[in-house]
């Protein structure tokens, strides 16, 4: 996502794409990845700490948020929350990512059955229903962080190889390529140097999306206690220890809700408002 | 020209076959990976190293697993399930009245979106940049941003909290009467609903668009057709496929809507037993939900596919 975000902001500053959506989208997408990052040293209380008398609490001075289930510090616990889900859901998109790229752009150099078997595997994974495999997963080896990465990441692998092997069989057929085989370079060279440079801008946009869906993925299956496990808590697992508070609209329940939209929102939107050079799928 | 289609169609089958075939395959080595024994998982603490062994032998734990799999297999062919780790009840006789209630949430909001997303997304497409046609854009982008939960909350806060005229649970079996029926349903189908709408109004925007950026459709224009006429008689039919496609589709995100909305409300559906079950550890009850669930799944991809198949004019 840093990278995506670099990439499209230099753009937008130096061409005359500026757009007002896209930057303030960038603005939430920067101060999220900050939070992420600070949170152990900016939070008010610790996560743990029982910190009110009162349950479900109303935002107030020094408990701005209110207060969970439990009596403690929302605020605390929504920055901590952003390191598990943005943490989470980069490490798996960029797995995700980089395995789909690079398989993808190996299928099309080479062509011929490693080219058939790849697509048709990962067109089968295609096949399973994203929340059913991670469910399917959960039950079978149990959820720890490092088995979270994975399973999101192999869950996204086979659209991230769908997307790059279209745009790398584009590119495999200019006259280029031909002249770098005739050379007799290898196929590392010709993905890294040749395809990768020419597929770089929509592959980074790809990255974008696969994040936002790899984020609700992840909050869904929090969501159903299935994805982080207490005492460590994601978003969506925030929303689902504060459910009992939604009959009294408690902010213990409307805020980690908040937080994943104003996240997923902000990257679609960065990516809506790129210019159309960037997300332009057959560039 | 006609074999084209047809060959394409049967190739197209062929590969969902093969898919299903990879899929319980990978569904059921996932849930046998599972660490530790089934059988002494089964007898408990206090069972001693011989009956362990005796059940292991008598459920063929000790077989290779391709031949459990195989075993498997032809059971479900003969429509035997497995048996609940659990309770001890046949997995068919769990499933069969929970699949009628998830099968009723699917169809009633199907009804209910499939005519709502087309309306919605045919009218945005024909007033493209008009405030109405933004508005229904960024709403359904809105909606297909957040995670499902949310939506079904902020329905909860709607409806049930501030407006208070739902209930915010629902309990099937106390259906007595229709206007009950309705309050029942209404909370699951309305969240559905928003999810399955959201996706299906963009494809479908996005299809007619498409067509109507199409030269024949200017030429309608040129001729001095009027705006409805071009859309409706020049315009739909051949955007007709893309649209059926576009359905299709986003009917499959029921499969993941459904286990987010039977769990939040406490729905008694497939979705609801699979998300126990995961809990409780029950293999042969997950392995025979998320059959279903994949089965529903790629009957919807598989149909998507072939309706772009048959619609494609060059090809007939």
């Amino acid at each position: 996502m840093t990278m995506a975000r670099t990439v499209s902001s230099r753009r937008s500053f130096l061409g005359h794409s500026y757009n007002l959506v896209g930057v303030v989208a960038s603005l939430v997408i920067l101060a999220w990845t900050l939070v992420a990052i600070f949170a152990p040293y900016i939070i008010p209380h610790p996560i743990g700490d029982i910190v009110d008398d009162d349950y479900f609490g109303p935002m107030r001075q020094g408990l701005w948020l209110g207060s969970d289930y439990l009596g403690r510090d929302m605020l605390s616990r929504v920055l901590m929350g952003a390191r598990y889900t943005v943490g989470i859901s980069l490490a798996a998109v960029c797995i995700a990512c980089f395995s789909g790229v690079v398989l993808g752009m190996i299928a099309a150099v080479t062509g011929g059955w490693i080219d058939t078997c790849l697509s048709r595997f990962l067109d089968a994974m295609n096949s399973i229903p994203s929340k059913l495999f991670g469910l399917v997963v959960v039950a079978a080896v149990g959820s720890s962080i490092p088995v979270l990465i994975l399973t999101l990441a192999v869950i996204y692998i086979p659209g991230a190889y769908r997307f790059a092997r279209a745009l790398a069989v584009n590119i495999n057929t200019m006259d280029f390529m031909t002249v770098a085989r005739v050379r007799g370079e290898n196929t590392f060279y010709l993905i890294g140097s040749e395809i990768l440079p020419n597929i770089i801008r929509p592959v980074l946009a790809d990255f974008g999306l696969r994040f936002v869906f790899i984020v609700l993925l992840l909050s869904g299956l929090s969501f159903l206690g299935l994805g982080l496990q207490p005492p460590l808590a994601d978003w969506g697992a925030l929303v689902r220890e504060n459910i009992g508070g939604l009959p009294f609209a408690a902010p213990a329940v409307i805020v980690p809700s908040l937080a994943i939209a104003s996240l997923t929102i902000s990257v679609n939107l960065l990516i809506d408002n790129l210019p159309q050079k960037i997300r332009d799928r057959d560039a | 020209m006609k074999s084209g289609v047809l060959n394409l169609v049967v190739k197209r089958l062929a590969v969902a076959v093969v898919t299903l075939l990879i899929v319980l395959f990978a569904v059921f080595f996932a849930t046998s990976m599972l660490p530790g024994d089934t059988a002494s998982i089964l007898l408990g603490q206090a069972a001693t190293p011989e009956a362990v062994a005796g059940l292991r032998e008598a459920m063929h734990l000790n077989d290779p697993a391709i031949l459990r799999f195989l075993r498997w297999l032809l059971g479900l062919l003969q429509g035997d399930l497995g048996t609940s780790y659990a309770n001890d009840m046949p997995v068919a006789a769990l499933i069969g009245g929970r699949f009628v209630n998830t099968m009723k949430l699917a169809g009633i909001t199907t009804l209910i979106s499939v005519p709502l997303a087309l309306t919605l997304g045919i009218t945005a497409a024909m007033l493209r940049g008009s405030l109405y046609d933004r508005t229904v854009t960024i709403l359904s982008i809105g909606v297909i941003s957040v995670p499902e939960f949310m939506v079904a909350t902020l329905a909860v806060l709607l409806f049930a909290v501030y407006l208070r005229w739902l209930p915010a649970l629902s309990s099937v079996n106390e259906a007595h009467s229709l206007t009950d029926l309705v309050r029942i349903y209404a909370m699951p189908v309305i969240t559905l609903t928003f999810v399955i709408s959201a996706q299906m109004i963009r494809m479908t925007r996005a299809a007619v668009i498409e067509t109507l950026s199409t030269p024949y459709v200017e030429m309608a224009l040129l001729k001095g057709a009027s705006r409805s006429r071009m859309v409706l008689r020049h315009a739909l039919p051949n955007a007709l496929g893309p649209i059926v496609n576009a359905v299709a589709l986003s009917l499959s995100y029921l499969v993941g809507g459904v286990i987010i909305v039977e769990t939040i409300f406490n729905y008694p559906g497939i979705a609801k037993l699979m998300v126990d079950a995961v809990a409780t550890r029950d293999l042969p009850l997950i392995q025979s939900c998320a059959m279903i669930f994949c089965l529903g799944y790629l009957f919807l991809i598989t149909a998507a596919d072939i309706v772009a198949i048959m619609s494609n004019p060059r090809l007939r």
